[in-house]
């Protein structure tokens, strides 16, 4: 299987601040990949240096094949790496409409990006019917659906999502969950995705990573982390 | 009755410009959250300009564009070159540098052109038109009302019809997310100062021929009102500028017309006072945007 995303030796921070050190996985394709850990595990770290809105200390990072260093951060829709960041990413000032249109405006095939808006409307009937409400006005599930929708919009082959389940019901996780494994199911995306909720993470999850002290500590099927209690209890804290 | 008409007309002929001006005091505040003090000596500079293309060729209409255009060179530079340096150290930083700006402006002007008035030929008569026994705007005034009312059309339709406009909003709003999103927001950045700049331009080039003429403090009043309306208006709102453009020139006009001319600097300073003891936020601004 080819990895879309290969990290090696990877260390970044903010300022004189080391938050990653030596971090290195890969990502296979058409494959979720959750990455765990507790609070200020440098998970949303690990996000912002792959993206390139941090710069990396030292290592590497190779999407498709490509080292991504010297890449603009604006560049990097364009080849197909979307970030969703935490806080859901919503420009609450924008209405719906607004915010999906943001999404294509870099497309050069207009008639595809009209298609992917509106298969995100389709995908997520209540965006179609609130499009010309401001972002604000939106729920938290409605602005999680919106974020990920707007990512979709570019067709990415990498997904890069932010704790998605962040303040919101059980109920609402799992249906974004549900997404997840549709999306990778139906169109071979791959995702890697930073979640707090272990449970939710390793019910989409093909693998997980274990982050600690922006370190790697495990990295393991989804299945193994699930099932071995010793791992579980020892990273996971259930 | 007839005075209280003259001065209505004469206030919303001043507001119109008042309301440009504060309008690019507004995008580029919402653009990159700092009030550009250099505004008022970036547009003297641009009106210079105008009018030596003006006594070069005698079209007023071609010293016009070169007046806008100046602005919009004059903008992105101050951005690309001054802003986006002093930016990392915070808005107070950029405030600061805006300040020096306005001296070092002042001061070239002033080298090169002297510090005499020099005359700024209006392109329409300034004498009021009397209809109905009562004196009305004049041809000039209209002018001024039309222009400034124009570009305030444009700049709205630029900024919710167009994908350029969508992608300025966008990056001032939200520019991590916007980067995520493949929007170049430096270039929106600068893009944002030209317009911005060039709007001052021309709110100087309709200003300067209705006062004592082209000088290097000829905008310094008009700064003063025009940063006192986009308070008004409250900062974040471009329909706010527009409102407090005119609302403020009404009420001057009032006061200039009612109380002496003496007062008005006073009244400037009484309703800058109000507003901020009020509604801090300013007329039209907005409810706070949650950010769950």
């Amino acid at each position: 299987m080819t990895a879309v995303l290969e990290v090696e030796a990877l260390s970044s921070g903010y300022g004189p601040v080391p938050v990653l050190r030596d971090v290195a996985f890969t990502v296979p394709a058409g494959t979720v990949t959750a990455v765990l850990g507790a609070n200020g595990a440098g998970k949303t770290t690990l996000l912002r240096t792959l993206s390139g809105l941090l710069r990396p200390t030292g290592g590497r990072v190779r999407y498709a094949g490509e080292d991504l260093r010297g890449v603009r951060v604006e560049h990097l829709v364009r080849r197909g790496l979307a970030h969703v960041p935490e806080g859901r990413g919503v420009v609450t000032e924008l209405t719906v409409a607004e915010n999906l249109r943001l999404g294509g405006l870099w497309r050069r095939d207009r008639a595809d990006a009209r298609r992917a808006l509106d298969e995100v409307y389709e995908l997520f009937p209540a965006l179609a019917r609130r499009r010309d409400h401001a972002g604000h006005q939106l729920s938290g599930g409605e602005r999680q659906m919106l974020a990920i929708g707007r990512a979709l919009i570019a067709r990415p082959r990498l997904l890069l999502l932010d704790e998605p389940s962040l303040g919101l019901a059980p109920k609402v996780t799992a249906q974004i969950m549900a997404l997840l494994r549709r999306l990778r199911d139906e169109r071979g995306l791959t995702v890697l995705l930073v979640e707090q909720n272990v449970r939710s993470a390793l019910s989409v999850a093909d693998q997980g990573i274990v982050m600690s002290l922006g370190r790697v500590v495990t990295a393991a099927p989804a299945a193994r982390l699930r099932d071995d209690d010793q791992l579980r209890h020892a990273y996971l804290g259930f | 009755m007839e005075r209280f008409w003259f001065l209505t007309f004469d206030g919303l002929a001043a507001g119109a410009v008042y309301a440009a001006f504060a309008l690019a005091l507004v995008l580029i505040w919402r653009a990159a959250r700092v009030v550009n003090f250099a505004q008022g000596a970036m547009a003297v500079a641009t009106a210079y300009v105008g009018y030596a293309v003006v006594s070069a060729t005698g079209s007023y209409w071609l010293g016009l564009a070169a007046a806008i255009l100046s602005g919009l060179a004059l903008g992105a530079l101050v951005e690309r070159v001054l802003m986006r340096f002093a930016g990392p150290g915070g808005p107070l930083n950029q405030v600061i540098v805006a300040l020096g700006l306005v001296l070092v402006i002042q001061a070239v002007l002033g080298m090169i052109f002297g510090n005499e008035y020099r005359p700024a030929p209006a392109p329409f008569d300034t004498d009021a038109l009397t209809i109905a026994g009562v004196a009305a705007l004049s041809p000039y005034d209209l002018w001024v009302l039309g222009a400034a009312l124009t570009v305030v059309a444009l700049l709205a339709v630029l900024f919710t019809r167009t994908p350029i406009g969508l992608r300025m909003r966008a990056a001032a709003f939200a520019p991590e997310v916007s980067r995520l999103l493949g929007v170049s927001v430096g270039r929106m950045l600068t893009l944002g100062w030209a317009l911005a700049a060039a709007v001052g331009a021309l709110a100087g080039m309709l200003v300067v021929p209705t006062g004592l003429g082209l000088h290097s403090h000829a905008m310094d009043l008009v700064f003063v009102i025009a940063f006192t309306a986009a308070v008004v208006g409250g900062l974040d709102s471009p329909v706010g500028a527009v409102v407090g453009g005119l609302l403020v020139g009404l009420i001057l006009s009032y006061v200039t017309g009612y109380l002496g001319p003496d007062t008005t600097p006073l009244a400037v300073l009484v309703l800058l006072l109000a507003v901020l003891l009020v509604r801090p936020g300013g007329l039209f601004s907005a409810a706070r945007a949650r950010h769950v």
